[in-house]
Order: C-alpha cells, then sequence, then structure tokens
C-alpha cells in the first residue's frame, strides 16, 4: 500500500527506534527487517508493508511511553494484537511502527457475582470464556478465529461470530475500557456499573480500528452458560426456500443461538474436508442452533422442524447428542479452511443485507461469478444478513488477484444497493476503504475526519485505515449510491 | 394512524439557520424528558408531525421510524406483529416520541436482560450543527463501517445532533410472562438476584421495593414454569401493571420531597451507608434513593460501589444532574462536541455546562 502522498515521510527512523530503545528494553524493540517480517501483514495477506520498528510493550506504562515517543518523532502507530484481521486492520505504516499488545496477555480478574472479567488487549477471545467456564459463565461473541485472536483486536473491530443475533455483536458485550489516547491522556471509559455519565464514548470506542486510541484494558460482560443447546440440519432445494426456513423461524418469535446458511459449493468443500455428513445434494442446508433452559430448547426444537418442513426442506435432522452437534457444527466451523483445500487462494467478503434481499444479492453474486470467471462458496450468518462469499483464485496467475478485489468490490457495492453494509463483522480496513466512498457521502466522510481529529489531531493512530481521504473519494468520482441508483454502473471502480 | 410527514429538509433547513446564527436549538419531541437534564435557553425545535414508520419487516427483527413518532404508536405497531422494543422505555408522559427516547437513552426494567436503548440503536439519519443531513449505522444488525455514531446518539440528550430518524432492532414478545414474589430483606435479595443472575435462568427483571423482591421470568411457557419451580415465591397477578408503574416513576416510592438519585453501581456491591429509603432495580444495578444526603456524599458512595449517581428531581439551582466527569474525560466530550456541532448550538449546557 502506498502512503498519503500529501503527507511525505518526515519520520527519522533511527531517532525513532533509538527513542523507542531508551523507554523499552532491547528486546521489545524490533527493526532488523528478518524480525519484522512476521509483522508485514495481517489476516489479509494480499496487503504487505513493513514497518520501521516493532514495539512490545509488556504493560501499560510501557505503552505510554512509546506513544510518547511516537508523538515526539511524528511516527504513525498501527496497533496490533494477534493479527488475524481480515480487512488490513493491522497492515503496517511504511513510516510508523506496529504497537504490539501480544504480551499484555493477563487476565486480571475475574468477578463470578458482577460476572465481568477485567483482561489486557492481547488475551485470547476463548481464553476468556475457559477462565470464566468453571463458575459457569462464558463471553458471547464467538469471531470464527475465536482460538487465536485477542480481545483487543475484537473492540478495535467490534468482532462478530454465530452467536450474535441472540447475544450482540462485541459492542454489547464490553463493560469498560481504559484507553490511552496520543496525547497520552488515560481514560477509563464505561465501568462495571450501566450506562456511564456523558456520551457513550464505548460505542465510540468500540469498531475503531485503533484509530481513536490504544485500549490497554478491558471489562467484559460474563453470561451464564446456557443450560442446553442443540442443533437442527435442514436441506432445501433452492437459497429462496432456505431463506424462507430463515423467516418463518424469525417470524415465530424464535431467537436463535446461531442460524447459519452454506451453499451448494461450500456443502460441498466441507464436505470433502471434514465428513460432517452434509446432504451433497442440497441447493443450501441451514444450522439451527438452540440454547436455553431445557424446557425451552425441547419446545423449539420440534417447533423449528415443522417450520422448516413447511418451508419445503427436503430432510430435516436433529443432532441427538453432543458429539453430533459438534459434527453438524464442524462443517459449517471449518468452511473457510475447506474452500482453502480446494483453491490456491481465496479472499472472503464481508456484507450485510436485509435478508429479504437474500435471493437478489445471491443471483448477483452468481452473475458477477460468471462475468469475472472466478467461482464462490457462500457460508452466510443467516439469522442476522451477514455474508461471507468466499471467492476462489490464484494469486500466482497474473491479474487474479486484481479482477477478485473487483469482484469482491462489486459484491460490497450490490450489498449497499439493496440497503445492507459493506461489512458486518470484519472492518473496513485498508480493504473496503473504496466502498466506504459508496455507502457513505463526502459530509458524512468528512464527519468522520472531523471525529478522528477530535481524538487524534495529528492522524498518528492507523493512518490511511477505514475512513477514507475526501479527495479519495472525488477520484473515485462520486460513487455514493442514491437510492439503490448507481451512476456509471459500468465501469470499473479499482 | 400516524401522520407519514419528512420534514427533514425544513428542519434541516432551521439548524443551517441557527448555525450561520450561531442561535441555540433545543430539539423537542413530546417535551416529556425537559426536566432530564439541565434547563437549556434556546428557541425550540420542534419534530412533531416529523413521524411514521419509513420501514418495517418483522423477520428482519429491525423497525425504522421518524423521530417524532410517538412511542406509543409505534409499540402498538409492534406488538401487532407481537414484537416489541427490547430496552422497554420509560414514557414518562403522554406523547413521549421515538426520537426523545433514544436521544435521552432511557432503559426500563427489562435493560440489564435484554439491553439498553443504546444496545437496540442500527443506525439513524441526524442533522449535526452544521446543519448536514447525515446518515451513520444501517438498517440491518450486523455493521460496522465508519465510526459508531449512531450508538453515540443514544443518551446525547440532542447535543450532537438532532435525530431524524432511527432503525432499532427488535425483539419477539415472550410467549408468557410471570411475576414472582419473594419475601426478602434488600440485603437477602441482592445476593438472590446476582446469585440468580449467573445462572441460565429465563429472568427480565428484578427489583426490591423496600419490603419485597419481585421477579419477573419471560419466555416459553415451559420455559417460564419450569424456573417457577426452580425459583419459588408466589405469582404475582398485579405483576404487569406493577412492572409498567416501576418504568413509569409512577410507584409510591417516587412521591416525596425528598431529593431523589438514581445511583449506577456494580450490580452485586453492597448496599450505600447512606440515610433514606431505597429502591433497587436492575438486578442491583440500579438504586433509587430518595435522601436529604449532601450531593458529594451521595456521588462519592456510587462511585465507590463501582459507579455514578444522578440527580432526578430537579434542584432548581441549574447544576447539572450528573456525575461530573474527570478533566481528561470532559475535555474529549469538548472536542468531540465541537466536531459535530461547531458552533455549540444543539442543546447548549444541557448535560454538562461546558458542552
Amino acid at each position: 500500500m502506498s502512503n498519503d502522498p500529501t503527507n511525505p515521510s518526515k519520520v527519522d527512523r533511527d531517532a525513532l527506534v533509538a527513542g523507542l530503545r531508551r523507554v523499552l528494553p532491547a528486546e521489545a524493540v524490533l527493526d532488523d527487517p528478518e524480525a519484522l517480517h512476521p509483522y508485514e501483514c495481517d489476516g489479509l495477506s494480499a496487503y504487505r508493508q513493513l514497518p520501521l520498528a516493532v514495539a512490545l510493550p509488556i504493560d501499560v506504562d510501557e505503552v505510554a511511553a512509546v506513544l510518547a515517543v511516537c508523538r515526539d518523532h511524528g511516527a504513525p502507530v498501527v496497533a496490533r494484537g494477534a493479527g488475524t484481521s481480515l480487512s488490513g486492520g493491522a497492515l503496517p505504516h511504511a513510516d510508523g511502527i506496529v504497537l504490539s499488545l501480544a504480551r499484555l496477555n493477563r487476565i486480571l480478574d475475574i468477578d463470578p457475582v458482577n460476572l465481568t472479567a477485567r483482561v489486557q488487549p492481547g488475551v485470547r477471545n476463548l481464553a476468556i470464556s475457559e477462565a470464566a467456564q468453571p463458575h459457569g459463565l462464558y463471553y458471547a461473541p464467538d469471531p470464527s478465529s475465536q482460538i487465536i485472536c485477542s480481545i483487543g483486536g475484537n473492540v478495535a473491530e467490534n468482532a462478530g461470530g454465530v452467536h450474535c443475533l441472540k447475544y450482540g455483536l462485541t459492542v454489547h458485550n464490553i463493560l469498560a475500557l481504559e484507553v490511552l489516547t496520543i496525547d497520552g491522556e488515560r481514560l477509563t471509559i464505561g465501568g462495571p456499573a450501566p450506562d456511564a455519565p456523558g456520551y457513550d464514548l464505548l460505542a465510540l470506542m468500540i469498531g475503531s480500528e485503533g484509530m481513536l486510541g490504544v485500549v490497554t484494558e478491558i471489562t467484559v460482560k460474563l453470561l451464564p452458560l446456557p443450560a442446553c443447546a442443540r442443533v437442527l440440519l435442514g436441506a432445501f432445494d433452492s437459497i429462496p426456500t432456505a431463506g424462507e426456513a430463515v423467516s418463518s423461524i424469525i417470524a415465530a418469535g424464535i431467537t436463535p443461538g446461531g442460524l447459519e446458511m452454506m451453499d451448494g459449493p461450500a456443502i460441498q468443500a466441507a464436505e470433502d474436508f471434514v465428513h460432517a455428513g452434509y446432504p451433497t445434494d442440497a441447493a443450501a442446508i441451514l444450522l439451527c442452533e438452540l440454547d436455553g433452559t431445557v424446557e425451552e430448547v425441547e419446545a423449539q426444537i420440534d417447533q423449528v422442524r415443522d417450520l422448516m418442513e413447511a418451508s419445503g426442506a427436503s430432510e430435516v435432522r436433529v443432532a441427538h447428542d453432543e458429539r453430533e452437534r459438534e459434527l453438524f457444527w464442524s462443517g459449517r466451523k471449518n468452511a473457510f479452511p475447506a474452500v482453502g483445500r480446494i483453491s490456491p487462494d481465496y479472499y472472503c467478503m464481508d456484507g450485510t443485507i436485509p435478508r429479504r434481499h437474500l435471493a437478489r444479492v445471491l443471483e448477483g453474486i452468481t452473475a458477477l461469478s460468471e462475468e469475472y470467471d472466478l467461482p464462490v462458496a457462500n457460508v452466510f450468518h443467516a439469522g442476522d444478513g451477514n455474508l461471507h462469499p468466499l471467492i476462489l483464485y490464484d494469486a500466482n496467475k497474473p491479474g487474479e488477484l486484481e479482477r477478485t478485489e473487483a469482484f469482491g468490490g462489486k459484491i460490497l457495492e450490490l450489498c449497499v444497493e439493496v440497503g445492507g453494509t459493506i461489512t458486518g463483522e470484519h472492518g473496513v480496513g485498508v480493504e473496503k476503504i473504496n466502498q466506504m466512498c459508496v455507502q457513505f457521502n463526502r459530509e458524512e466522510i468528512d464527519q468522520f475526519h472531523a471525529v478522528k481529529a477530535a481524538l487524534d489531531p495529528d492522524r498518528l493512530l492507523n493512518p490511511g485505515k477505514a475512513i477514507p481521504s475526501s479527495a479519495r473519494c472525488s477520484e473515485l468520482g462520486g460513487m455514493h449510491v442514491h437510492g439503490g441508483q448507481l451512476p456509471f454502473p459500468d465501469i470499473e471502480r479499482f | 394512524m400516524i401522520a407519514e410527514t419528512d420534514r427533514g429538509d425544513e428542519l434541516a433547513g432551521a439548524v443551517i439557520a441557527a448555525f450561520a446564527d450561531r442561535r441555540p436549538l433545543r430539539p423537542v419531541g413530546g417535551d416529556t424528558k425537559r426536566t432530564l437534564g439541565r434547563a437549556v435557553e434556546a428557541e425550540p425545535l420542534s419534530l412533531a408531525g416529523h413521524a411514521g414508520i419509513v420501514e418495517y419487516e418483522p423477520t428482519e427483527l429491525v423497525v425504522t421510524a421518524r423521530a417524532g413518532t410517538p412511542l406509543t404508536e409505534l409499540e402498538a405497531v409492534l406488538a401487532e406483529r407481537g414484537q416489541m422494543l427490547g430496552f422497554e422505555p420509560p414514557h414518562l408522559g403522554t406523547g413521549a416520541t421515538l426520537g426523545g427516547t433514544v436521544a435521552c437513552g432511557l432503559s426500563g426494567p427489562r435493560r440489564p436482560y435484554a439491553g439498553s436503548a443504546r444496545d437496540f440503536v442500527l443506525g439513524v439519519r441526524l442533522i449535526n450543527g452544521r446543519g448536514q443531513s447525515l446518515r451513520f449505522g444501517g438498517q440491518v444488525i450486523k455493521n460496522v463501517a465508519g465510526y459508531d455514531l449512531s450508538r453515540l446518539m443514544a443518551g446525547a440528550q440532542g447535543t450532537l445532533g438532532v435525530l431524524l430518524e432511527v432503525s432499532l432492532r427488535v425483539l419477539p414478545r415472550p410467549g408468557c410472562e410471570v411475576t414472582l414474589l419473594h419475601e426478602l430483606d434488600a440485603v437477602q435479595a441482592l445476593e438472590a438476584v446476582n446469585r440468580w443472575a449467573g445462572q441460565p435462568l429465563p429472568i427480565s427483571a428484578a427489583c426490591h421495593d423496600g419490603e419485597r423482591l419481585r421477579l419477573r421470568l419471560s419466555g416459553t411457557r415451559a420455559g417460564v414454569d419450569a424456573a417457577r419451580a426452580t425459583l419459588g415465591g408466589e405469582v404475582d397477578s398485579q405483576g404487569e401493571a406493577w412492572w409498567a408503574d416501576l418504568r413509569e416513576r409512577r410507584l409510591p416510592f417516587f412521591a416525596g420531597d425528598d431529593p431523589c438519585w438514581r445511583l449506577a453501581v456494580a450490580p452485586a456491591s453492597a448496599q450505600p451507608d447512606l440515610p433514606g429509603s431505597w429502591l433497587i432495580d436492575w438486578g442491583g444495578a440500579q438504586r433509587w434513593l430518595r435522601s436529604d444526603a449532601e450531593p458529594d456524599v451521595v456521588r462519592s458512595a456510587a462511585t465507590a460501589a463501582g459507579g455514578h449517581a444522578t440527580r432526578v428531581d430537579d434542584p432548581g439551582d441549574g447544576s447539572s444532574p450528573f456525575q461530573p466527569l474527570p478533566d481528561a474525560l470532559l475535555g474529549v466530550h469538548r472536542r468531540l462536541k465541537a466536531s459535530l456541532d461547531p458552533n455549540g448550538i444543539l442543546n447548549p449546557g444541557r448535560l454538562y455546562a461546558e458542552l
């Protein structure tokens, strides 16, 4: 990625590294190209950039000291957790440092009575639930990378997961943050009590992609583990009938703990990989997990089975024990690596749509797939309308990555056209920065920049991510979609 | 049926003019929540008539309505389709509107179990202090494009923007609700509700009125019946009306002359040592207090319990009802306010004198 041409580098690399070495132990500052290499990209590996240095502070005081050095040198700071972002949120800046929060990895406190956990940002998502488990509690948001992704990164991206429909996104499950501003101020935002006075800065900070402050401590809400969780698998001959089944389940007043759809190519890839026993002749399958009290789940299992059958399911199976439940889920949970097996590369998209437009959008994706001559497998958080089309490509074939990105951009524009959004849970990062100009108009983009300036006037925190410059949107040429009408729909936009 | 009028352009025009003249405005819906903040000396900007449901698709669990839509109308439309606003908003008078409800960020008894007003916001259309009409968030449950300026509006009391439209996540109405009564004192009740909160039980409200604990269970008939057996207690046949009176602050507790405070605290924190009478809601996280204790004493006690205190009745001396903010946080608030309302014309001083 190139940097902003209007803002040429003024960072003195040697002085910056020397400054970092004054505040951190020698082993906590990396500047040897070999050592920097692992930090050159995150989960979106198509974008790579070496930073000037990597800082690995071990506590909040060291983080503050690193920020002070960067401020003095005018050096951009890209905070990084586990580096699992799928949108390039942790892509380094050529003139800046990567601030790794991986060593701030302690669970500070589990409070089983107030139902909270206080943790450092480098703690893994799943580690919180594991620590809470002896108390019969867990942390609900479960991005698919939860084994390795960090809670700090989850906060930066407002991460989602399968449980979102019932239990909310990260923003619904965080009670407090300790935040360092680039000016060196330490803010406590929120707290163990609800509804902190003043503005809801938790909402502002969560999902801000590391651009407004650096989070150094997080208090999350814990929930009681459900007494019971059971899953149904429904097979359908067409995607619209599977979509109808989803609508009928929601209309019946049932909020499943998870409600996932996979299309034919995704079913086939998953089945070949994990042998979950999926019906490979189905056009779509639905996985519906019901959780709650035993009595509640028992009643709803029958109801959902009836609703799926009434919607035209060719087959409905109920997992009878925990082993079978895990088997049903194994295909969905391994859908990405399963697709990775059948294609040299794949590109995971992340649009959200009002679910009633599902058939139209999937038809559009099929048409685009033919136009760009690239196959697609679809997995879909069906309950909340969050699509993950996986575009299959080969980065070694000249031009194929560019074609893939153009195809992906079209999918996101289609999502905006039907009233949806360019990103449901992966963030904008560098990946979808052009599509931001489709979703937001000039004045809205300017408002985002004004908010950024209120917290980071010199634009040192993760600059160039998430919010495009107004100039960039102007160059792309009036792409903002009005009333579903994209001007000049046949023009390439990359 | 409510009038379906979009006055967005006209309202934006009024803000543009006020921005040019640096003339303060006070956005008003039903004017039912005027006393929830400091008094604002400003020309009212009425959202009356800017009403109507823009989009409602029950199977998407999302409703979008204009800010001046009366809350009773919105709730009736949702009820027809077996749905509801999950945060059980207090109306605090007749004529409450959607915009005022979200701007004030008030939530009812269901809040600790279902979420707050802010938690249900998915997107807004607003007019910022420059008079620009902007959209943030959206009409889908998952959306992380751009900074979350839509949820930021909940509780900002119209100081960051004039809400024109709000998209909310809605919830299915539970098939069955039962209220149980337990004869417990406040200390026993706090211990019990916090213990139960850590168990998978379908509790949707828990309040101790000074004498007794009321628990509301919501869910399927089978789930509620099973929980009743676990929890014991007597069924309160007047439960539904009682929760409505609590939500609307109509219980006898809310009448009286002593200053009324709302302490938000960590739910399991010990009862603060303050004189007066208590009403404990939100499973312990919201404690109403009628007390003649000095404001500083009340606020310190709330801070010690992990939270903050809000003066609910009008103290009459112009002081902010809200807990003062630390300097660094107030600085962020001021810069944020300036970024959305550079001339400081939207409800100036309503939250804090400096904003």
